[in-house]
């Protein structure tokens, strides 16, 4: 993995090693973490927090990076899971064709509520892209295939290229753990790239980033659609693994969901979104006895987040360690 | 009975009442979110939750304390104000140096605690609430059959909703808060106090809402998630009409909930989306919105 932060160096002079190579060492930490965890936890648990840990990232590209907060990336997540649900149960797909069908209609959704949400700025931008959403939630709601309240029950795992059996856990973790890992390093690589540089000049000052003769709306929609398939690929990994696509998925609460993973995580940080959907869902499945409570709790992070904290755990972490 | 376009006319002139009375609250809550933008450059995200805490305060004075409708009309949106000022003072009042973003985080996860406590406290499921026997009953226009209850909630809304405008635009009140609004440290150069108004206009923005609450209690029923079934529209609504204009809010919002009401007599499937639909025909034609100036 390419070396992307500057160099900060020590009294001495000489850069440390460690901190020289921290995203490189965190990355491997965090790979190494999640091949061992499945013998220590429920695997099970640990596909689904990886799919959010996805999604999340996703949504941290758009935020974090080019600074547009996307109040509705529940659409492309649940409508990912929807069609990958549907591919992999009625068309009989290969798993690893149903994901690609629901990511690329994620893309597809990208491009045409990118392409509107764009149009405006700032505040305008999130109530857009809420709006866009919870249209689409009610065509969800509305349309055969989705089941309505009932979902896509029942899909099929099925066997990977048509060989591996997806029934079996470890088979089933190693290919999230691909796909997880592969996006996120995609993600990575697209901050760092010519075209990610782009992205933060726009986040820090968009008419200057136009009087430098850059198309600005173009790259923010192709950031907004690289954004929403990613997205659609944690939402479709995620129908495969709970074997389950449903409302949930596609309504709004579930975009405030993302919102918060990354908030608590840290804004514009490349493990921050990770380490929040992590937090969050394991806050949420120890909480499920104080049930309706768990809405109140997560407001309170929120609040507290936004006014004590705002640069999320792993923010907090790294201000510490440049110090 | 006569027909229009094959359409029984008491349906028609039906669906035009509701979409009257959805137009209201979609007015109160977008003039609201209008006010509060203007001189708080937040988009208040518990707006919604607001409202719903104005009906659920309508119905717990009635059932706690026997204060029936129109006591409730005013001491709801009073106590809820009072929370809203209380909740710019703690914290929305440390958030105007930052990103807009914030604002909308903040009042978000305000929602969902007003939405959770309420959930635990009176159950998901919707609570009745009784029109006041002074507008029980109703006028038969000949074409269709009016319900006082409903006439009165139209009527109030724009009384509440011109009024409002007439403040804002016509007042040297109002003069004051749309200077403010453009330039807060020249406003208080001239002595005066732009951090009280400030708290003071989240306080009112948010008591529209919870006077949009208690007029909502009759009509549907009060439950927790009241509130953010219609944030969302009204954000559209928001959208549509653009936040430079208080006139434009009022006009957007009757106009709107009129289209919504037509589309539930010809095209039933489409009514719950319509308005999101004519949002993105809005951004597509016009990205500034109806009433707005280009940002």
């Amino acid at each position: 993995m390419e070396r992307a932060a500057p160099l900060t160096r020590t009294a001495t002079g000489k850069p440390s090693f460690l901190r020289a190579n921290a995203e490189a060492i965190a990355f491997v930490v965090m790979a190494a973490g999640l091949i061992v965890a499945p013998f220590f936890t429920y695997p099970l648990f640990l596909m689904q927090a990886m799919c959010f840990a996805l999604f999340a990232c996703a949504f941290n590209l758009l935020i974090g990076y080019v600074g547009l907060l996307s109040f509705g990336h529940a659409l492309y997540f649940g409508w990912a899971s929807y069609l990958a649900a549907h591919s992999a149960k009625v068309w009989g797909l290969t798993p690893e064709l149903a994901i690609l069908t629901g990511t690329a209609t994620a893309a597809i959704l990208g491009l045409v509520a990118g392409s509107l949400a764009i149009r405006r700025q700032g505040i305008y931008f999130a109530m857009i892209t809420l709006a866009l959403a919870q249209m689409m939630f009610f065509f969800a709601l509305q349309m055969k295939f989705t089941g309505g309240e009932d979902g896509i029950q029942a899909v099929p795992r099925g066997y990977l290229f048509g060989l591996i059996d997806l029934k079996n856990e470890a088979a089933m973790y190693i290919v999230v753990l691909v796909i997880f890992l592969g996006g996120f390093l995609l993600i990575h690589r697209i901050i760092h790239s010519p075209f990610g540089e782009v992205l933060k000049a726009i986040r820090e000052n968009e008419p200057r980033a136009i009087s430098l003769g850059y198309k600005t709306d173009r790259y923010k929609l192709i950031a907004f659609v690289l954004s929403a398939t990613i997205a659609g690929c944690a939402g479709a990994t995620k129908a495969i693994v709970l074997q389950l696509a449903s409302l949930t998925d596609v309504n709004w609460p579930m975009s405030g969901e993302v919102v918060l993973m990354t908030l608590v995580g840290g804004l514009g940080t490349i493990f921050g979104p990770v380490v929040g959907s992590f937090v969050i869902l394991l806050m949420q499945y120890k909480l499920s006895i104080v049930g309706e409570w768990v809405l109140v709790i997560q407001g309170i992070i929120f609040v507290t987040c936004v006014l004590l904290f705002r640069r999320g755990i792993v923010g907090e972490i790294a201000a510490r360690f440049k110090g | 009975m006569f027909e229009i376009f094959g359409i029984p006319s008491g349906a028609l002139f039906g669906q035009l009442l509701i979409g009257l009375i959805n137009g209201s609250f979609y007015a109160l809550l977008s003039l609201g979110l209008a006010v509060i933008f203007g001189m708080l450059n937040i988009i208040n995200f518990s707006h919604g939750a607001q409202y719903m805490m104005g009906a659920f305060a309508a119905y717990l004075m009635l059932k706690y304390s026997g204060l029936g409708y129109w006591p409730a009309l005013i001491v709801a949106p009073l106590v809820v104000g009072l929370t809203g000022v209380l909740v710019e003072r703690l914290f929305l009042q440390w958030l105007y140096k930052l990103d807009h973003l914030y604002g909308l985080l903040l009042t978000f996860g305000l929602a969902l605690i007003i939405e959770g406590v309420a959930r635990n406290q009176l159950g998901s499921a919707g609570l009745p609430y009784v029109v006041p026997d002074a507008l029980r009953g109703g006028q038969n226009l000949g074409f269709m059959f009016l319900p006082n209850y409903r006439a009165w909630v139209i009527v109030a809304s724009l009384a509440v909703c011109i009024s409002t405008w007439f403040v804002i635009e016509r007042t040297r009140l109002g003069a004051y808060l749309r200077a403010a609004t453009e330039n807060p440290t020249l406003v208080r150069a001239f002595g005066i106090n732009v951090p009280v108004m400030i708290t003071l206009t989240y306080g009112f923005g948010v008591a529209l809402a919870a006077f949009a609450g208690v007029m909502a209690a009759p009509i549907y029923n009060v439950s927790p998630q009241m509130g953010s079934e219609l944030i969302i529209v009204v954000f559209a609504v928001v959208v549509i009409g653009g936040m430079g204009s208080i006139l434009g809010a009022i006009v957007t919002g009757f106009g709107l909930g009129i289209i919504e009401g037509l589309t539930k007599v010809f095209f039933p499937e489409a009514s719950a989306t319509v308005i999101f639909v004519i949002m993105a025909i809005v951004l597509l034609v016009r990205p500034a919105g109806l009433f707005g100036r280009r940002a």
